[in-house]
């Protein structure tokens, strides 16, 4: 708030009306803020309050489930353990996790060697790799189907209905849209720290483990964290590649509920929306920080 | 490295090579001294070249060769840069590199090779493969041939028969023709009732699983190692007879002629066998198209109008979808960007809520909550006092509908961008144009905003990019729907172009058209390439970045 100025002794009459003046004016500027605000965060959250109370209501269906939080029970989150809910978030945050690990590993292999060598094809090669992170994975679809059904004949662990090939699938994207995002990161790092430890003996494997991978971590935090977000929510790539019911993944076997019976399994929806968004809100919420850093660089929704 | 291009990618790089590499000879990448981190390195190497040994073998073993050789030149690629003393970036770079290469970089040349062929249904594979399938499904029995009591037997997963020839007990697979099997013994009934190193499959079982009988409904067991003797086929589980196929294929003369009738079905350029009326066997195999598939998509009745409309929805849909959610997250950052307003913090927090949430379930809530029935619908009950209003059934209250939800899903993200751009103008600019009298109108004008959009151009570049192919948002709200009823094609008035690919692709089971699809692939790469491209130019953040 503007803070006020101290006036100095007065006659009442102006300084009241110096006060509704004031007052006016705050009202113009800044109070009509809080009213918009309020409409805004209706229109964010009301989804989600209904969500969650659908989520806590007695009936498992959509019918009538328009009026907030009329009965309060469990029941929708124990009716999640009589299906396959809970191997899907398994799955989910298994290939989540793989994938981010696999992807911040690679992003920041490659980042050093980009960032600290100086080698033939460098510049060819972050060119290169700018180029391909233009072209979305999941527009060649078909292709990696094909792929997958052609290894899968010479080793199923690499073929359709395979969290690996998934894993595998969404790692070919990995290096394209993080290094950049990391290579920006690590030249930040003084390049006098390398130096300084290859003086004293130290090689290249040693200084990138010890030295720059700590110096380093925030980017690392915001890359596993992007793509742990992004494998978690990819619909089309799973949908294709996991074809048997127990290895699909929260976003393919929700969607199944809700593509067949929408009406009947709403309770079920609901409570597994509830479940499957919280820790990825929490994360979101907490580390949003970084995050907005970490989305100007590359976008990943929106 | 020459310095002439306009693109200086070197930066103020310029590192010696490491110590271990200079003079001493022997690279730590093969010393023992590395300690535990050489003993963790040999160890993963083994571990990489076992696995790719293996599946270079079983690739041989199939006969897929191009599986091979990619198996090979990474297994040599691999061994040489981490045993190698040269080679240093390489070793940072490889693995990512491998994966980009075969799961980015090769899908996307393929889908450019399969979009020239006619792949798909009906042309799934090679001429032999063709031929084999041809004759399988045209085997029809034997005219009064002799039935054997048969009996159906398993191994290790692969089911077998088991017939009673005479006084022998003959055994055979799929994949092996039938063979003695000498010391099996036959029950009451005639048919084989243990056979040493099969487990017999009872009938009991064979009644009650599915799975099995489709399987052994399918199975054929070559009498011999030459086709022309036929193979066992059942359709109870209890007798089998032998079976022969009405086609005859002429390798040289490359047709097919029909036993019974003595049609004689020539190979053509299109993958398929004809017959001089033009008729044609269901088993066709891969040939290059040229052109067609692209030159289909823009002729054919069923795909030219969908596509075009499609085309054009993609494109507002796009342009929509970032013109609405950036201008809503502008305003609220504008609005909110303000010193004076208290409690920022928790209001920031509530405004990003609908882009944390995940995407995919933002999806399939709107689409409960967009039920045009108010019994069911929360949108038709608390804000249309109950009407029945076809959110996503009418196709323009279905794209209306589209639009509002991404626009829910995305304005956070342009809130957050705004509000980060915002707080990153120069204040002593701002504080310029205040001293020389400019009101809040012109600032905004003319020095806010087109600082935003310098630092906003790209992303929203980018975000028109997403959005071009956001298969989530429009496969889980609407499906495409409501259909178009002048196409037999499974599109619809909100299918965007990847949903369009995906549902004529063939990829989720029916009919499969993966060269036609690859063509519209292809078609969508070049436009994203071209709008990229443009984004670049139009920004120069290659140099930023580099």
């Amino acid at each position: 708030m503007a803070g006020p100025v101290t006036v100095p002794a007065q006659t009442a009459a102006p300084r009241r009306r110096r006060t509704r003046e004031r007052r006016s004016r705050w009202l113009r500027e800044v109070g009509w803020k809080y009213p918009f605000a309020a409409v805004v965060v209706f229109y964010a959250a009301f989804p989600l309050v209904y969500v969650l109370s659908a989520a806590l209501a007695t009936t498992g269906t959509l019918t009538g489930s328009t009026s907030l939080f009329t009965s309060i029970s469990t029941a929708n989150f124990e009716a999640l353990g009589g299906t396959l809910f809970w191997v899907w978030a398994v799955n989910s945050v298994v290939i989540g996790l793989a994938t981010a690990i696999g992807s911040v590993l690679m992003g920041a292999t490659a980042a050093y060697a980009f960032s600290r060598f100086s080698f033939r094809g460098r510049r060819g090669g972050l060119t290169a790799l700018l180029i391909a992170q233009m072209f979305p994975q999941m527009l060649a679809f078909v292709a990696i189907f094909l792929l997958l059904i052609a290894l899968g004949n010479v080793a199923p662990v690499l073929g359709l209905d395979s969290k690996i090939a998934l894993i595998c699938v969404y790692l070919g994207g990995a290096l394209g849209t993080n290094t950049f995002l990391m290579y920006g990161f690590f030249n930040t790092v003084p390049k006098e720290l390398d130096e300084a430890a290859k003086i004293d003996g130290a090689t290249h494997a040693q200084i990138y483990w010890t030295i720059i991978l700590r110096l380093v971590t925030p980017i690392l935090a915001v890359v596993g964290l992007l793509s742990f977000i992004g494998t978690f929510g990819d619909f089309i790539l799973a949908r294709i590649i996991l074809t048997s019911q127990s290895n699909w993944t929260l976003a393919v076997g929700m969607y199944t509920w809700v593509s067949s019976q929408l009406n009947a399994n709403w309770g079920l929806f609901a409570a597994g929306s509830v479940i499957a968004s919280i820790p990825v809100l929490l994360l979101f919420l907490g580390l949003q920080k970084y995050i907005v850093g970490g989305l100007t660089a590359g976008s990943v929704k929106g | 490295m020459s310095r002439q291009d306009t693109i200086d990618l070197t930066g103020p790089i310029d590192v010696e090579p490491p110590l271990g590499e200079r003079g001493t000879g022997e690279s730590h990448a093969r010393r023992w001294t590395g300690g535990w981190g050489f003993v963790a390195k040999l160890t993963l190497m083994a571990l990489v070249n076992a696995a790719g040994v293996a599946l270079g073998w079983s690739a041989y073993v199939e006969g897929s060769w191009g599986i091979l050789l990619g198996a090979v030149a990474i297994l040599v690629v691999t061994n040489w840069v981490y045993f190698s003393r040269r080679a240093l970036p390489l070793k940072y770079l490889l693995p990512g590199l491998l994966f980009l290469l075969v799961f980015q970089l090769f899908t996307i040349v393929y889908t450019g090779v399969v979009a020239f062929t006619n792949y798909g249904t009906g042309h799934n594979s090679t001429q032999e493969q063709a031929v084999d399938a041809a004759l399988i499904q045209s085997e029809r029995r034997v005219e009064g041939s002799e039935t054997y009591p048969l009996t159906v037997v398993e191994r290790l997963g692969t089911v077998g028969f088991a017939i009673v020839d005479g006084d022998e007990v003959r055994v055979g697979t799929a994949e092996s023709p039938l063979a003695a099997a000498p010391d099996a013994s036959v029950d009451d009934a005639g048919r084989a009732s243990d056979v040493p190193g099969w487990d017999v499959v009872a009938y009991q079982r064979l009644l009650e699983d599915q799975a099995l009988q489709e399987e052994v409904l399918e199975l054929r067991v070559p009498v011999s190692d030459d086709a022309e003797d036929g193979s066992i086929r059942t359709r109870e589980g209890t007798t089998g007879a032998i079976y022969l196929s009405t086609l005859e294929w002429d390798p040289d003369a490359q047709t097919m002629t029909d036993t019974a009738t003595g049609v004689v079905y020539r190979a053509n350029d299109d993958g398929q066998f004809s017959s001089d009326d033009g008729e044609t066997l269901p088993v066709g195999w891969r040939v290059g198209v040229g052109f067609e598939n692209f030159t289909r998509a823009i002729t054919d009745t069923d795909y030219s109008g969908p596509l075009l409309r499609i085309t054009a929805w993609t494109f507002s849909f796009a342009i929509l979808t970032v013109a609405t959610s950036f201008l809503v997250g502008l305003v609220l950052a504008l609005v909110f960007n303000d010193a004076r307003v208290r409690g920022r913090n928790v209001l920031r927090t509530l405004f990003i809520l609908p882009y944390a949430f995940p995407a995919f379930l933002s999806a399939l809530l709107w689409q409960g909550m967009l039920n045009p029935n108010a019994d069911y619908g929360l949108i038709n009950d608390w804000f249309f006092f109950g009407a029945y209003i076809p959110w996503l059934t009418d196709p323009w209250l279905a794209k209306l509908s589209i639009i509002l939800v991404n626009l829910w899903l995305s304005f956070p993200y342009w809130f957050l961008i705004c509000t980060g751009a915002l707080q990153s103008l120069p204040d002593d600019v701002l504080e310029a144009a205040k001293i020389d009298g400019a009101g809040t109108w012109r600032t905004w004008r003319t020095i806010i905003m087109p600082l935003l959009l310098i630092s906003t151009t790209p992303l929203l570049i980018a975000s028109f990019a997403f959005n071009f192919n956001n298969f989530a948002i429009i496969y889980l709200l609407t499906g495409g729907g409501p259909r178009f009823p002048d196409t037999s094609a499974p599109l619809g008035h909100t299918d965007i172009l990847i949903s369009m690919i995906y549902q004529i692709s063939g990829v989720a089971g029916g009919r499969a058209d993966y060269g036609l699809a690859s063509a519209l692939s292809i078609i969508v790469f070049v436009i994203i390439g071209t709008i990229s491209g443009l984004a670049f130019r139009r920004t120069r953040r290659l140099e930023e970045v580099l």
